[in-house]
């Protein structure tokens, strides 16, 4: 076991997890922060992707005890009380979901896409979103979310 | 997973001695193929010794007649690198094809090449290049260093520190993509050297090698369009449900034309 203290949407939570214990079980079972999903165990659906030190990763192919003293930003973090960020409400408006399961980790890689790719087109974000696997909407409205969802994150507010 | 016990050493002397002291302690890097091992219970390490944050493992920086890269540098570190892509373009290229975003953003050189897994990208450009791996012991060619799949000439306990390419522009790398996987199904590393054409291949189910029958045709003066998969070995591939032998041989012999042709 090891004592740790991480920061996760702006919190800063002390815990004490075994090390075996993957970061995504520490969000979902410890934290009750249940947005990350796991999708898989190949660590290739994208389901529990979370931000860590500002960058997404696959929050079931690390330990938690790897994220000590780490910023950890996850789909919770994102509205403003019930105001959605402009990157859910682009999901919202563009039918970006049918089951949800996966949005939350598409919604994640969406953010840093649009860190690395201001503007993105569609093909750049069909190619980044490789990671991030949807068994039910096709991908299109996905896509038309997430280039609508970095236009407006770059327009002054 | 099975049970085990995790440490982050601060320094690499503190993790060569947690390894020599354990036998059943094992390094982590990026974590992006040893997590999903231990997930599925195919290794039972008692300890982790984390390298991903060690300083002697870190950087890249320019050196005489090209670039050493840090063993924990991620491959989205490398693929972003302006100066691996002043020098090096086609590495800089092979590192941002590498799996997925999140993948990229924790998966590093030393794992990735200690691996040596048969598909993977980096042994190719290792081998095609003549770079030289730099461990915690000794440096190594890349000719010496991977040894068959998943097999490579580190002892037990041996941390690879570095990597050093030579500069190169007229190189480039060409997977032909498992959709699925995203590994290569099969990949191809051409590079043009002072001291003649190197083509290395992965993903033919052996592990990395060098189709030396179309280098010597090409420095010969053979042109690019004779390049068949006559002149390659079938041996060097096997099939399985992503791709017969056979595919795999013909497709290899299409992309290093592609990669040669894009050189010239
Ligand atoms: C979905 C998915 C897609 C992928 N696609 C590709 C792809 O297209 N191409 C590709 O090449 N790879 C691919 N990979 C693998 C990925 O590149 C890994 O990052 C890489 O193979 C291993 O690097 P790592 O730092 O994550 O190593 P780890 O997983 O931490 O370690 C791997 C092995 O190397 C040992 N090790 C680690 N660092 C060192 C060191 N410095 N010295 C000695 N031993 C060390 C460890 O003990 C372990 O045995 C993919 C992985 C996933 C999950
Ligand atoms: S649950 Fe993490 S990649 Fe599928
Ligand atoms: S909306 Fe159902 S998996 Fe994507």
């Amino acid at each position: 076991m090891t004592d740790m203290t991480l920061t996760v949407n702006g919190r800063e939570h002390v815990v004490t997890v075994e090390d075996r214990t993957l970061l995504v079980h520490l969000l979902r079972d410890q934290l009750r922060l249940t947005g990350a999903h796991v999708g898989c165990d190949t660590s290739q659906c994208g389901a529990c992707t979370v931000h860590v030190d500002g960058k997404a990763v696959k929050s079931c192919t690390m330990l938690a005890v790897q994220a000590q003293g780490c910023e950890i930003l996850t789909i919770e973090g994102l509205a403003q009380g019930r105001e959605l960020h402009p990157m859910q409400a682009a999901f919202h408006e563009h039918h970006g979901l049918q089951c949800g399961f996966c949005t939350p980790g598409m919604i994640m890689m969406a953010l840093d896409i649009a860190r690395r790719h201001p503007s993105p087109d569609a093909a750049t974000v069909r190619a980044e979103l490789e990671g991030n696997l949807c068994r039910c909407t096709g991908y299109h409205n996905i896509v038309k979310a997430v280039v609508a969802g970095a236009q407006r994150m770059g327009e002054p507010a | 997973m099975y049970e085990l016990a995790y440490s982050r050493p601060a320094s690499l002397a503190d993790a060569l001695a947690l390894l020599a002291e354990d036998e059943g302690a094992q390094a982590i890097s990026g974590g992006q193929t040893l997590m999903p091992v231990l997930r599925a219970r195919l290794a039972m390490p008692s300890r982790l010794v984390d390298l991903l944050k060690l300083p002697e493992l870190a950087g890249i920086r320019a050196v005489d007649g090209g670039i050493e890269i840090g063993a924990a540098t991620t491959h989205a570190d490398v693929a972003a690198s302006g100066e691996v892509r002043a020098v090096l373009p086609a590495l800089a290229d092979l590192a941002g094809g590498i799996g997925d975003p999140a993948i990229r953003h924790r998966g590093t050189i030393g794992g990735s090449i200690a691996n040596n897994d048969p598909a993977a990208c980096y042994p190719s450009a290792l081998l095609a290049l003549g770079a030289s791996i730099t461990t915690s012991q000794r440096i190594l060619a890349a000719e010496d260093f991977f040894t068959g799949m998943f097999s490579t000439a580190l002892e037990p306990g041996e941390i690879v520190t570095a990597v050093r390419f030579p500069a190169c522009q007229r190189a480039r790398y060409i997977k032909f993509r498992n959709p699925a996987s995203r590994f290569a199904l099969v990949g191809a590393f051409a590079a043009q050297l002072p001291s003649g054409t190197r083509i290395a291949i992965t993903g033919g189910g052996h592990g990395v090698f060098r189709w030396r029958e179309a280098e010597a045709h090409l420095d010969s003066g053979g042109t690019i369009d004779a390049i068949t998969e006559d002149m390659l070995d079938l041996a060097h591939f096997t099939g399985d449900l992503h791709g017969s032998a056979e595919y795999r041989h013909h497709i290899a012999a299409v992309i290093v034309r592609r990669a040669l042709t894009a050189l010239a």
